[in-house]
């Protein structure tokens, strides 16, 4: 994660901003203030235009027809993969899996790779800080196969405590799974270290990157990592799209996850071959006009250039940390020295969902509730946060609205 | 904000700030409310003589709405019969979904949460307690969910 480079041009954001169909409307007869990109980012016309463009024109099955529709689907529908490929460093096209997502990526993982090398007795290293879709498969695959989970606590600052993961990496850990940033408090988790200690012990560590893709460089070869997890739809692409990146010599030692159509060689009723990686993942008709806007959304962020977009996000995060901080009766929850574009609160005495109501009538988006991470609310004694999460499309501005409004909503629930 | 001010009333913040009969009751019926998505939470307890309710309470952690909607439902039902909170239940019910011909004026301060049906996401908060009620009323097991 190279966050510290200099850029050598600032990003023009107002640019940016254009590229955005949705951000320019009124919600309640306010201008709308999106904070909330970590459930989903709004998509710039490029990616509207090439699903648009599949659907209008190109709309075809892939790796089937002779005709040429079916071609150019399936060049566009390759050409994507390559996009994901580049953006995060992988060595080939066959470690990039299509999914619907990252959490069908991990249960991907759990019920392929958990199900043919785990056993009775095994365990698998989390952390406190998990989304539950990186907490759920594990504990599905360890009610059918007597494997256990294993958590790794957080501190006050909702920072991994590396010793105490450390010393949870034993004989029996069979693998690790961690989330890059925390969709809840944005803690950006030391991934790098994790993986080092981890493959010492040659256990192999799953990274979910939902929420790292669309705010800095993530590059797979430098992380090391074994598998890779995220969404399409947090990253300025389509909903119902996503990656599971896995080295090449993993997927090969894999069983498929699912039989179908696309995954095999060829049929009979006593044996079926399977298609070569990364199809043997990929059965069915996948979801085409996802992949290529998704493909299409990476290539804008590639453009933009992701390190203008890290350093952005890292100037509004700390302007918003300040202005949250100034506001009395407002404690933020998470405030790790490495973190993304999340600001995650709680008010004295005002129930988040009074805040998220009060917030979208002055036109500003935030989400407020559990962030589905029930186990990192526990731990710091709040059943929910109200939070913003920023992209490389809000500006000041917005967080300065955020703030008067906060203070509109102290003022509604006045004791 | 008007719409803000309609859901928000004075009454309603205030029994969110301080809410009434926010206790348990021993040897009381009681059932339990959880919506899983939002994190409300309410247990109301109701203390029978006979068929008239005796006494009511809750206890629980939520938003404004539904701690305020607790609250006021504990005050409102404390001496009606069976039948006269099954009434309640369904005119507060019209009246805070916005469906059937919701009478403000037999609701008292209930009708302080006139403004509900404007927000649709909210509702859930303000019909969690009342549905809690009817299974503790029915001495029904398991946990009652508005989502």
């Amino acid at each position: 994660m190279s966050v510290e480079q200099k850029p050598v041009f600032d990003l023009d954001v107002s640019a940016v901003r254009q590229d955005f169909p949705a951000l320019h409307q009124q919600v309640h007869g306010k201008p709308l203030v999106y904070l909330d990109n970590a459930a989903t980012t709004q998509k710039p016309a490029v990616v509207i235009d090439a699903v648009d463009r599949f659907y209008r024109i190109d709309c075809s099955n892939v790796h089937r027809g002779v005709h040429d529709l079916s071609e150019r689907a399936t060049r566009a529908y390759e050409e994507a993969r390559t996009s994901v490929k580049r953006f995060i460093n992988a060595r080939t096209e066959r470690e990039i899996v299509f999914v619907r997502g990252t959490t069908e990526a991990i249960n991907l993982v759990a019920n392929s790779y958990g199900r043919s090398h785990l056993k009775a007795g095994d365990e698998i290293l989390i952390s406190a800080l998990e989304h539950h879709s990186n907490i759920v498969p594990w504990q599905l695959l360890s009610d059918q196969i007597g494997s256990r989970l294993v958590v790794a606590p957080i501190n006050d600052a909702a920072e991994l405590v590396l010793e105490e993961f450390e010393r949870r990496l034993g004989p029996k850990t069979a693998l690790v799974a961690v989330a890059h940033v925390s969709n809840a408090l944005g803690t950006v988790m030391p991934v790098q270290e994790i993986v080092r200690m981890a493959h010492a012990r040659n256990v192999p560590v799953l990274i979910d990157g939902a929420q790292a893709v669309s705010h800095f460089r993530v590059d797979v070869r430098e992380l090391g990592c074994d598998f890779y997890a995220f969404s399409g739809h947090k990253v300025f692409g389509p909903t119902g799209i996503g990656v599971l990146y896995g080295r090449e010599d993993l997927l090969d030692r894999m069983p498929p996850y699912q039989g179908g159509g696309d995954m095999i060689r060829s049929v009979t009723f006593e044996k079926t071959t399977y298609n070569e990686l990364p199809y043997k993942f990929e059965a069915g008709t996948p979801h085409v006009a996802g992949a290529i806007g998704l493909g299409a959304a990476l290539d804008y962020l590639a453009r933009l250039g992701i390190d203008r977009v890290t350093a952005h996000e890292r100037d509004l995060l700390a302007y918003g940390t300040a202005l949250l901080e100034s506001i009395p009766g407002l404690r933020l929850i998470g405030t790790a020295r490495e973190k993304s574009g999340i600001l995650s609160f709680v008010l004295d005495g005002i129930h988040p969902h009074d805040v998220g109501t009060v917030l979208d009538r002055q036109g500003i988006a935030v989400r407020t509730g559990h962030h589905c991470a029930q186990p990192a609310m526990a731990r710091f004694n709040v059943p929910a946060t109200t939070r913003a999460s920023m992209a490389v499309y809000n500006v000041k501005s917005e967080l300065t609205a955020l703030a008067d409004g906060i203070r509109q909503v102290q003022e509604w629930f006045k004791l | 904000m008007n719409d803000l001010a309609d859901l928000y009333q004075e009454l309603i913040i205030d029994h969110s700030n301080r809410p009434r009969n926010f206790k348990s009751i021993d040897d009381a019926s009681h059932a339990e409310g959880y919506n899983p998505l939002c994190g409300d939470r309410v247990t109301v307890y109701l203390l029978m003589d006979g068929d008239v309710v005796a006494d009511a309470g809750f206890q629980g952690d939520g938003c404004a709405i539904s701690k305020a909607s607790a609250s006021l439902m504990t005050e409102s039902i404390k001496g009606k019969t069976r039948a006269e909170v099954e009434t309640l239940f369904a005119e507060f019910h019209d009246l805070a979904t916005g469906t059937g011909d919701p009478h403000p004026g037999r609701l008292g301060k209930l009708a302080a949460f006139s403004g509900l049906p404007e927000f649709p996401t909210r509702v859930k908060c303000g019909t969690l307690a009342w549905h809690t009620l009817r299974a503790a009323l029915k001495h029904e097991a398991g946990v009652i969910s508005t989502e």
